[in-house]
């Protein structure tokens, strides 16, 4: 890619490594040692108590929840990326995503008239780009990569926001996930699952391509 | 893309020099108000510009993005 190409955002993180294929295999791998980082030390305790003494169940109970909970939270935080965000004027909504179905095909279209998410395909993975994030499914992978990311005009309506953001997406792929934070990286069923329930579709869309 | 939805900056022909010059200036303007010109090159394909390219059928202007 030239210069005249990456996005010029990606100097104001200078100090990431670009993404690639690469880099998000080490993410995912960063990820689950954190995870089970956290996981295992609460199994642990949760074991050695209650073999140690029956009578502490109730403590081992509680370090098992904070097992279960933490990658929980961590999943919830990945999942808020995408929520979507109290609508504005009407009319400027509305025009909007009148600009924005300009920009993609029917499908997805009609996938962000149903979820509120545009479905993109990507040389990394299949996007799904929300207001204010974007989750990238990998091709062949039952991983999800939420990220953080907006336009930096908090007034925009939100098809706007999208649009901005996928313009950012087709123009440097790898500099848009560079930008990006990742805000969690792990299961699809455990995104899923804490995707608020009409967002769930356009996830379960991304991975059937992702499989295509 | 604005607050309104979008907004029309400049519309040119070629033919016409006073309307060429008239959207340089506007995405000049708005180069200096920080956006970056945008245009679509294909199906999910985009290319940044730095000047306006006055053949192209549109050019969109897009906000800066920063991770959240």
């Amino acid at each position: 890619m030239s210069a005249e190409q990456v996005l010029p955002e990606v100097a104001t993180v200078h100090w990431r490594q670009r993404v690639d294929a690469d880099k998000l295999v080490r993410d995912a791998r960063l990820w689950t040692v954190t995870t089970t980082a956290h996981v295992v030390p609460f199994v642990a305790v949760a074991g050695t108590m209650v073999a140690l003494q029956p009578l502490a169940a109730p403590v081992s109970a509680i370090a098992l929840a904070h097992a279960w909970i933490i990658p929980e939270l961590y999943a919830q935080r990945g999942a808020n990326v995408v929520r979507p965000r109290r609508k504005g004027d009407v009319a400027a909504e509305d025009r909007a995503v009148g600009f924005l179905g300009d920009l993609v095909d029917h499908e997805a279209r009609e996938l962000h008239a149903r979820t509120g998410l545009v479905l993109e395909e990507g040389s990394l993975g299949i996007w799904l780009m929300g207001e204010a994030g974007a989750l990238l499914v990998r091709r062949g992978s039952k991983r999800v990569y939420c990220y953080c990311v907006r336009a930096s005009d908090p007034d925009l309506p939100s098809g706007d926001r999208i649009a901005h953001l996928l313009l950012a997406l087709r123009a440097d792929e790898q500099g848009f996930a560079t930008v990006a934070n990742l805000a969690f990286s792990g299961a699809r069923w455990r995104v899923r699952r804490r995707l608020e329930p009409q967002l769930r579709p356009a996830l379960d869309a991304a991975v059937r391509r992702a499989y295509d | 893309m604005d607050q309104t939805g979008h907004t029309t900056l400049a519309e040119w022909s070629t033919e016409d020099p006073a309307a060429v010059e008239a959207a340089v200036e506007a995405f000049r303007r708005e180069l200096g108000r920080g956006y970056y010109g945008v245009v679509t090159t294909g199906p999910g394909q985009a290319e940044m510009v730095r000047d306006l390219p006055v053949d192209a059928d549109l050019v969109i202007m897009r906000a800066p993005i920063a991770g959240g």
